[in-house]
């Protein structure tokens, strides 16, 4: 990589604001590519991985495959989930937001099954007492406080998810990572786009992140009071 | 109110059922508690009634109609249900626990909180407490909000699975005078699991011991059960104070009190011993009008002199007509004329003596 930095070194500086201040328009419409890739990804998911994390839970047998097949996409390298997914769908946003959601679903799922195990047995047992009903349960009780895991799962599969948009750029569905591809293939190279392209995605994945941390304490104002 | 008919459970992969063919009524308005040794079956028995348990075999009815005539979330609305654990809804308030029946039942918003507000009221709760969550409470307050949670939509019924068995002796104690003084207001059926023999006694109309198995040894009062264990089993399990747990259930007020050997303070030495020799007592007593001055030696008294011109000793222990008699017989074994002397704080009633109460023990 030094030598890469080197080659590049020589071609021109790594902050070049005249560029950055000339181009602003570029940046800009390749982060909210960049945000709009990553955002319809977790969300589509989240709700993926709470259908199957639900089947999981009324169906307990079914948790062995269901994280089978979760690891087995975690596992596929991403520039080969694009390229197979190129011929079904074409170089669109669709195949990006399906690579990119693979990559999601074993990590939240597993977080939302370890969410909903963690819920003590006393507090279901009381709610089901006082009359809720199965559904009742789940929804009103277990779900909630299974959020803290849930929520850590996201952030988790978030920060995973940005840092793989950049890898779209080489099928060419943009995002930061279309800014650091040209910055390399420009002849002469030119290092400012590839210093613009990460610096962002950096930035993305911090803001994201503390987000997350800031939604999760307004969802969970129970876990910042009292003792214990 | 609760029938139990020939009520079977069998747990899968076990080859003992946990409960077999109990059948036990239940009436309406008193306290039952099911007591017994661990694997007994009582917790499975009480889980049976708002069925978190489903029976292998058998009926149980509550106010007549089969409980499984209905869905079992419609059931456990009409039950009050109180476990050892509390398990309060951690991410809810008090006042959404507390509110959590009502809210099932559809009850609108204005009537849910004014619910919660009387409820903290009826348990001697801060209403401040309202807006806090379960973590911020101490282990008595939780458990009382719990109880407050199985009262909110007043079901006729309460199930309570060793609802104290999780707090200190001391607060125990105060939330079982707690459930008896809500008892006396409210009239509930409740069926109560513990496995404290004392506790049992302490609160139940009835109880019912059960021995592994789910069988019932015995069903009966307190007081039947203390006077006629029913086989060595109940004797082994109401342990070795028998006598004593049953003393804890009488009162002093129900015993007719002896004058005892007790003179006014005018009367003469004479007198006084002729009094004490009534009781073959070698000391008298000396009151003014109502009150008990003290007592003196017989063999202090000075002829010429009026009883209440010697000097006196003052009785160090007092019982009260609403103490127990076990309270009493303690007081009889620390006191150095072997009497409690009985009063209400401004005047005297009378004297308790060891044979009153061992008489009383023995009828």
């Amino acid at each position: 990589m030094t030598s890469v930095a080197a080659v590049l070194a020589q071609q021109g500086s790594f902050l070049d604001w005249e560029w950055i201040s000339a181009n602003t328009d570029l940046i800009w419409a390749q982060t909210v590519q960049h945000v709009v890739l990553t955002v319809v990804s977790v969300v589509v998911g989240i709700v993926l991985s709470l259908l199957l994390a639900l089947l999981a839970v009324r169906w307990r047998w079914l948790t062995g495959p269901i994280l089978a097949f979760g690891g087995i996409l975690y596992s596929v390298p991403s520039l080969a989930a694009f390229a197979l997914l190129v011929p079904f769908f074409g170089i669109t946003a669709t195949t990006a937001v399906i690579a990119l959601t693979t990559y999601t679903v074993l990590i939240l799922v597993r977080n939302i099954l370890i969410g909903l195990d963690g819920v003590p047995a006393d507090v279901v047992e009381a709610a089901r007492g006082q009359g809720y009903t199965d559904r009742q349960v789940l929804w009103k009780v277990q779900l909630p406080l299974a959020t803290p895991v849930i929520i850590a799962g996201v952030r988790v599969a978030t920060v995973t998810v940005i840092g793989l948009v950049t890898v779209t750029a080489l099928i060419g569905l943009g995002g930061l990572g279309d800014l650091i591809l040209t910055g390399f293939r420009l002849l002469p190279p030119l290092p400012v786009m590839v210093t613009t392209g990460t610096v962002l995605s950096v930035v993305l994945a911090v803001v994201f992140d503390l987000s997350l941390v800031g939604l999760q304490r307004v969802l969970t104002p129970w876990t910042r009071r009292g003792a214990d | 109110m609760i029938r139990l008919d020939d009520v079977t459970k069998s747990f899968p992969g076990t080859s003992e059922p946990a409960v077999d063919g109990l059948s036990l009524p239940i009436a309406a308005g008193e306290i039952v508690t099911l007591v017994g040794p661990s694997g007994c079956g009582k917790t499975t028995t009480l889980k049976m009634i708002n069925r978190i348990i489903e029976p292998t075999s058998g009926t149980i009815t509550v106010d007549g109609e089969d409980v499984r005539s209905r869905p079992a979330h419609e059931l456990r609305r009409g039950i009050g249900y109180v476990i050892q654990q509390i398990g309060l809804l951690p991410h809810k308030t008090i006042e959404d626990n507390v509110t959590t029946v009502p809210r099932l039942l559809g009850w609108d918003d204005q009537r849910q909180s004014d619910r919660a507000h009387e409820l903290m009221e009826l348990m001697d709760l801060d209403q401040s407490m309202l807006s806090r969550y379960p973590s911020e409470l101490s282990g008595g307050q939780r458990q009382r909000v719990g109880v407050a949670r199985a009262l909110a939509a007043d079901p006729p019924v309460l199930l309570m699975d060793e609802p104290f068995g999780a707090v200190d002796p001391i607060v125990r104690r105060r939330l079982q005078e707690q459930l008896l003084g809500l008892q006396e207001e409210l009239g509930k059926t409740i069926v109560f699991v513990t496995h404290d023999i004392d506790e049992a006694i302490a609160l139940g109309d009835r109880v019912a011991i059960l021995n592994v198995g789910g069988h019932l040894a015995q069903y009966a009062t307190p007081t039947e059960l203390l006077s006629n264990p029913a086989d060595d089993f109940v004797v082994d399990f109401l342990g070795d104070e028998r006598a004593l747990r049953r003393l804890s259930l009488l009162h002093v007020a129900d015993l007719e009190l002896a004058e005892g050997p007790v003179v006014a303070a005018n009367a003469s030495a004479a007198d006084a011993r002729a009094a004490a020799d009534d009781y073959d007592a070698n000391w008298v007593g000396v009151t003014d009008d109502e009150r008990l001055r003290g007592w003196l030696w017989t063999s202090e008294l000075v002829d010429g002199k009026s009883a209440g011109d010697h000097d006196t000793r003052d009785f160090r222990v007092w019982i009260r007509p609403e103490d127990s008699l076990r309270t009493a017989l303690d007081a009889i074994v620390s006191s150095r004329n072997n009497v409690a002397v009985v009063s209400d704080g401004q005047s005297y009633h009378g004297m308790l003596f060891v044979e009153q109460v061992t008489a009383e023990l023995l009828a």
